[in-house]
């Protein structure tokens, strides 16, 4: 028994057989050629058949894995076209086949950008190169076959993915992903999240663990060859456990959340950036009760532009097609630090300047995101929400924006649509305002982590103050109620998105109380929906 | 002619504009170079334009000579605005 320790992308447990990728065979010997001409047809038909399945593959891949990722696929496709001068002038120069040149193009191609050491996005490159290289060769000799076609489930091995391979694969052939080089973040992991199965990366397995049996720990991050017998049975009873969950689970989807008296509740879902959006499908909320836009700002530089903001907005409308969409505006502050915003240091972030303060502060920030967010609009059913509110002028200051951004983009005819507004409840104060603040906008969702924090006076980062946090304190249960009521009170439906929201012993209680929607981390919606659905 | 224009992406240089830089000027029969940093590509080739290290801010030259090159002007101004490169 050997393992091997990587680093986890997607968490899981996957027990089988292991079957090391198999790279085509692109090995080309050099020929003589006289007729140069026909063998420049060679390469253009090759050519022209590669770029027909790269844009196969991309179709195949904006249905699987989103625009993003399928976005690849047509710069691979133009790659080709710049082969060209340089394969038909090696072809004529020295008289060899299409292959020979098409594979010293793309090594010269690569060895350009392995060059780059100032510029790792083009070092990365390389085998985007060297992929659509081989892919030609491959056509020119009578198509593709990865030899890739397993009989059974296998944990798949490999140097690294690239997405042409990963897009190709049968996907129900594989039990988890792991690979020696990767990151977290590259279309493998991506994919192993789509699909819910455990993934590593940066995993260094030996060359011969080709039919060996593995378990990939995905908790742990390591991948397990040859296990003896005892580890192997506390692994299969740990992966028959959780596939018994997800068994039942998987009954729930597709039924709604209503309790046997007929009451329904509206599930939804927090995310936090549009990787996220699979996760959300496959796990069948109703809608995105928190759609946390802070990552637009954090994964960049710079303030993202508007059309950067627009682009997210709209690919996470369209993706929901139609359900409910709420989005949180920029909640960001001296605990959640971005560079470029220049933040002084505070003593006590947590009552400083944050999110809807640097908004109101700094209002160009602002309307580019709501510029962004009422464009995206007119393409799916958003909701937009503002943050850490604690008195009634915040919010109308709020609503003035959003009107302001509603008349310039009348006045462009840019098309939008009236999007509902709400707040976060998150401190006492705005429960003590509730039925105020409940007139001036269409929702309210319960941020509990920080309303806790707020009401019991309690750092929740802080280990000493252990004993003193109540999560049920009868405080906050009370502030819900009263929310609660104050919405009903004034038409405004009342949700929580906070981590309460998904506490199983809770369900019942907000249930009762009144709740219109609980939006929580997918993969606890259908326990959560179980739960509602056998209440009275 | 020529024209510059300033890089307004926070990304800088990628996949992203390189294509559409490239697809674009592919439309036209003029000869069209960018110039960026000292460096002088063919517009119509996206590797050797994806490798121009970019950044939000620079400002690099477009040179179009050819018959076309009024309209080819107007298109690759429309292109670069329109993904806010």
């Amino acid at each position: 028994m050997e393992v091997f320790q990587g680093k986890a992308s997607f968490k899981g447990v996957a027990i089988g057989k292991i079957a090391e990728m198999k790279k085509a065979d692109t090995v080309v010997r050099r020929t003589h050629v006289d007729d140069v001409d026909a063998e420049i047809a060679r390469y253009h038909a090759g050519k022209e058949m590669a770029q027909k399945e790269i844009m196969e593959l991309h179709d195949k891949a904006l249905k699987e894995v989103g625009e993003a990722q399928a976005e690849i696929f047509e710069v691979h496709a133009m790659f080709l076209d710049d082969f060209d001068d340089s394969v038909e002038n090696i072809i004529r120069e020295q008289n060899v086949n299409a292959e020979y040149a098409v594979a010293t193009t793309g090594d010269n191609t690569a060895a350009m950008l392995a060059a780059m050491d100032d510029n790792p996005y083009m070092q990365a490159r390389q085998t985007d190169v060297k992929d659509v290289a081989d892919r030609v060769i491959r056509d020119m000799n009578g198509g593709s076959g990865s030899g890739n076609n397993f009989t059974e489930q296998v944990i798949l091995v490999s140097d690294d993915l690239a997405p042409s391979e990963t897009v190709q694969l049968d996907k129900s052939k594989v039990l988890a992903f792991v690979t020696r080089g990767g990151s977290t973040n590259s279309h493998t992991a991506i994919l192993a999240r789509t699909m819910n199965i455990p993934a590593l990366c940066q995993t260094p397995v030996p060359a011969n663990v080709d039919g060996k049996m593995g378990i990939v720990d995905g908790f742990k991050g390591c991948i397990i060859v040859d296990p003896d017998e005892e580890t192997l049975k506390k692994y299969e009873e740990q992966a028959a456990a959780e596939e018994e969950k997800k068994r039942l689970l998987r009954e729930l989807k597709g039924k709604e959340t209503v309790t046997k008296s007929g009451r329904k509740i509206k599930l939804y879902a927090n995310i936090g950036g549009i990787g996220d959006l699979n996760f959300v499908l496959e796990n069948d909320a109703a809608g995105i009760g928190l759609f946390r836009s802070e990552f637009l700002y954090l994964q960049s530089n710079d303030y993202p532009t508007e059309e950067e903001q627009f682009k997210a907005y709209r690919t996470v409308a369209e993706m929901m097609a139609g359900k409910e969409v709420v989005v949180r505006t920029l909640d960001i502050g001296a605990d959640k630090q971005v560079g470029y915003f220049n933040l002084d240091h505070e003593d006590n972030p947590a009552l400083g300047f944050r999110a809807i303060r640097i908004c109101l502060t700094r209002p160009e920030i602002f309307k580019t995101q709501l510029r962004a967010l009422y464009r995206a609009s007119a393409f799916g059913n958003i909701d937009i929400m503002f943050p850490m509110i604690t008195s009634v002028w915040e919010v109308q200051q709020a609503k003035k924006y959003c009107e302001e951004v509603k008349k310039e983009l009348h006045d462009q005819n840019i098309p939008f649509k009236d999007v509902p507004l709400g707040i976060m409840i998150e401190t006492p104060a705005a429960v003590m305002i509730a039925d105020e603040l409940a007139e001036e906008v269409d929702f309210f969702s319960i941020g509990t982590n920080d309303l806790t924090q707020y009401t019991e006076a309690i750092d929740r980062q802080n280990q000493k103050l252990e004993k003193f946090f109540n999560p049920h304190h009868p405080a906050i249960l009370r502030e819900i109620q009263m929310t609660i009521d104050a919405g009903h009170r004034h038409n405004t439906w009342v949700g929580i998105c906070g981590e309460l929201g998904a506490d199983p012993t809770l369900t019942e209680q907000f249930v009762k109380m009144g709740i219109d929607e609980l939006s929580m981390s997918p993969s606890s919606i259908l326990p959560v929906r179980k739960i509602i659905r056998e209440m009275d | 002619m020529t024209f510059t224009y300033i890089v307004n992406d926070p990304k800088g240089m990628h996949a992203r504009p390189a294509g559409v830089m490239a697809a674009t000027a592919k439309e036209f029969a003029s000869d069209i170079t960018v110039e960026y940093g000292g460096e002088k590509v063919d517009m119509k080739k996206i590797l050797p334009l994806m490798g121009l290290p970019m950044k939000k801010g620079g400002t690099f030259t477009v040179t179009i000579e050819g018959e076309d090159a009024e309209a080819a002007e107007a298109a690759i101004r429309n292109a670069l605005s329109d993904i806010n490169f």
